[in-house]
């Protein structure tokens, strides 16, 4: 289990040259918008890529943008049967 | 008799079993309670009644200790072999077999010295099964979606976890509620670490990204649970990251060893999980201002290569000024060119003409025609002398030819003659020498036949003597070889007749080495007459 999620957060970053930018996480989202912002500073990107990538870079900016605006802290505590099993979840009410 | 019957009867006299439980109402009296400490020893777990039997010892002595199965299953603390406890229980006697036990109804560390050399042995326990690897240690996520908290769902732990999440990062929190005190308090988090770890990607309850155990602080005892080796297990196998937050900063439980990171507080766990979004949110605000900002700036920047480029553009009519001026002047001697051309060709073809006249070329007609004649004369004479020559050489060939010839063929002639006359004389000495070969050869033969009759039996047969042969046409030797009636057969010299033998043998007259039946005659010949001859 330990290994499998370890080799999906080292596969993020390095596909986040064309996936949708929909599917990236916030760090991968991030990082890649800082690589577009040095690239297009750096001013030796030919236009027509220029172009494109700004584009990419605008998606990216609002991917993070909607990421950071999902700020809704829901807490929720786990119901449980009678084995322990979850079978849910309640609003917690921390007294 | 009697004093002695007396004696007897002063003493009260009991039975085994009486003075046996006599003995353990005074013991169980005396001691129905009591707390006692020592090592224990002789443990090998519950025995398969569900009750334990062990001891416990000191320098000194040894106590037997018995805990019931009932009461096994309640202890907040397992035994273990070597563990210094003090155990609560009381006093009893064993009438089986002469003996006094402790019936053990609590058991407690003997002092904190006591929990630090069991949680000691323990780690190096798990550290040796490779539990604690570093290898095993899982990054946090950057910013989880849904955190799950291991904790009390009441108290003070979870609300500063919440208060800080809030502050730093709002985000979905699940709290998987557990007692964080007390005997099942282990088994609950170690069921909740599994509980959240089973949760399936995309189900009805979020999976959440990471975990959060957490505990305020309390007495050694009390975070006991936290090192509880099922609870470090499942922090080892946990395959969502997890924060441990157990006490405070100085409180060392064995899940802080198995968690892929330690916090000392559960304020700082939170802190750990979660970035501050102000703070993204300013970031991504400058990345979005410089992205915005660096294709205009781009563009600028082109812009002003693309002017300072075209300044240094020549414009049209320079590029085309001098080709234009060459053609121009190609345009203006072209004309005069072809003139001056054409003349220069008519005065060749004038000179070339005057030079063309018919004399000159009858002239040169006449010339060829005396040649050619010339030549003819020359081919004939020429010829007529070589068929000459030829034909002279040719007639002496012929005569040398025929005279050779004649020569030859004399001299053939003369070679037969010879030949001829030597054969001759040849012929006749084969001759004379065939005859005389031929009469010598006639004699010896001669003498040899006549050796040959003289020696052959037939000579003997000629002198009247006769051969004797048996019915194979085997010669008989001897009387004794004829049996009476054999059919035999007689040689004369004249021709053979066949006998047949009569009577019985007769005597064997002595020197009779002739046939058996001697022919009766004249000629009979008597056998020195034979030898004589």
């Amino acid at each position: 289990m330990a290994e499998t999620s370890k080799t999906e957060a080292k596969r993020e970053p390095k596909g986040a040259a064309g996936p949708a930018v929909a599917t990236l996480s916030f760090e991968a989202a991030l990082a890649e918008l800082e690589g577009i912002v040095q690239r297009l500073e750096a001013g030796n990107v030919p236009l027509e890529e220029s172009i494109a990538i700004y584009e990419r870079g605008e998606a990216l900016k609002k991917r993070c943008e909607a990421l950071l605006g999902e700020a809704e802290a829901r807490v929720a505590t786990i119901t449980r049967d009678a084995d322990g099993r979850p079978t849910g979840t309640a609003p917690l009410d921390p007294a | 008799m009697t004093n002695t019957a007396e004696t007897r009867a002063n003493a009260p006299e009991w039975s085994v079993s009486e003075l046996s439980f006599a003995l353990r109402r005074t013991v169980e009296d005396a001691y129905g309670h009591v707390r006692v400490r020592g090592e224990i020893s002789g443990y090998r777990g519950p025995h398969s009644s569900g009750h334990a039997y062990f001891s416990l010892k000191d320098e000194g002595a040894r106590l037997d200790a018995i805990i019931w199965k009932g009461t096994f299953a309640r202890l907040k603390l397992r035994p273990e072999e070597g563990l210094e406890v003090v155990a609560i229980g009381k006093l009893t006697t064993y009438p089986g077999k002469s003996g006094y036990q402790i019936v053990i109804e609590s058991l407690e560390f003997a002092g904190a010295g006591a929990i630090m050399a069991m949680l000691e042995e323990r780690k190096r326990r798990l550290a040796a099964e490779g539990l604690f690897d570093p290898a095993r240690k899982t990054l946090l996520p950057f910013l989880p979606k849904v955190i799950g908290v291991i904790t009390s769902p009441t108290g003070a732990v979870i609300r500063d976890i919440l208060h800080r999440l809030s502050d730093r990062f709002p985000r979905q929190v699940l709290v998987w509620p557990v007692r964080v005190q007390g005997d099942t308090s282990a088994a609950e988090v170690a069921a909740a670490i599994r509980g959240f770890n089973a949760l399936p990607q995309g189900g009805p309850i979020p999976r959440p990204d990471v975990l959060i155990v957490a505990r305020g602080g309390g007495s050694l005892e009390d975070l006991l649970g936290f090192s509880d080796e099922a609870v470090v297990r499942a922090a080892a196998e946990s395959g969502i990251p997890l924060v441990s937050a157990v006490g405070h900063e100085t409180d060392v439980t064995l899940i802080d060893f198995a968690a892929d990171v330690r916090a000392p507080t559960p304020t700082a766990a939170a802190e750990m999980v979660v970035p501050v979004r102000a703070d993204l949110i300013a970031a991504v605000d400058g990345l979005g201002g410089r992205l915005a900002a660096a294709p205009i700036r781009l563009l600028e920047r082109r812009r002003g290569d693309f002017r300072a480029l075209a300044r240094h553009l020549p414009s049209a009519d320079t590029l085309l000024a001098v080709p234009r001026q060459r053609l121009d002047g190609a345009g203006e001697r072209l004309p005069r060119a072809l003139r001056g051309n054409a003349v220069a060709h008519r005065v060749q073809f004038q000179a070339a003409r005057a030079r063309l006249s018919p004399s000159a070329l009858r002239m040169r007609l006449e010339r060829l025609a005396e040649r050619a004649d010339g030549l003819g004369r020359r081919l004939q004479t020429g010829l007529g002398g070589l068929v000459q020559r030829r034909g002279e050489c040719f007639a002496a060939l012929a005569t040398r030819l025929s005279t050779a010839h004649a020569t030859n063929l004399r001299a053939h002639q003369v070679q037969m003659a010879r030949a001829r006359e030597r054969l001759a004389v040849l012929d006749q000495r084969a001759g004379r020498a065939v005859a005389g070969e031929l009469r010598a050869r006639r004699r010896r033969l001669e003498a040899v036949d006549q050796l040959l009759r003289a020696l052959s039996y037939r000579g003997v047969l000629a002198r009247g003597f006769a051969l004797v042969r048996d019915a194979q046409g085997h010669a008989v030797r001897t009387a004794g070889a004829v049996a009476a009636g054999a059919r035999l057969e007689l040689e004369f010299a004249d021709g053979r007749v066949g006998v047949v033998a009569g009577g019985a043998p007769a005597k064997p007259t002595p020197g009779a080495a002739a046939p058996v039946a001697p022919a009766r005659g004249p000629e009979k010949p008597s056998q020195p007459t034979l030898f004589d001859t």
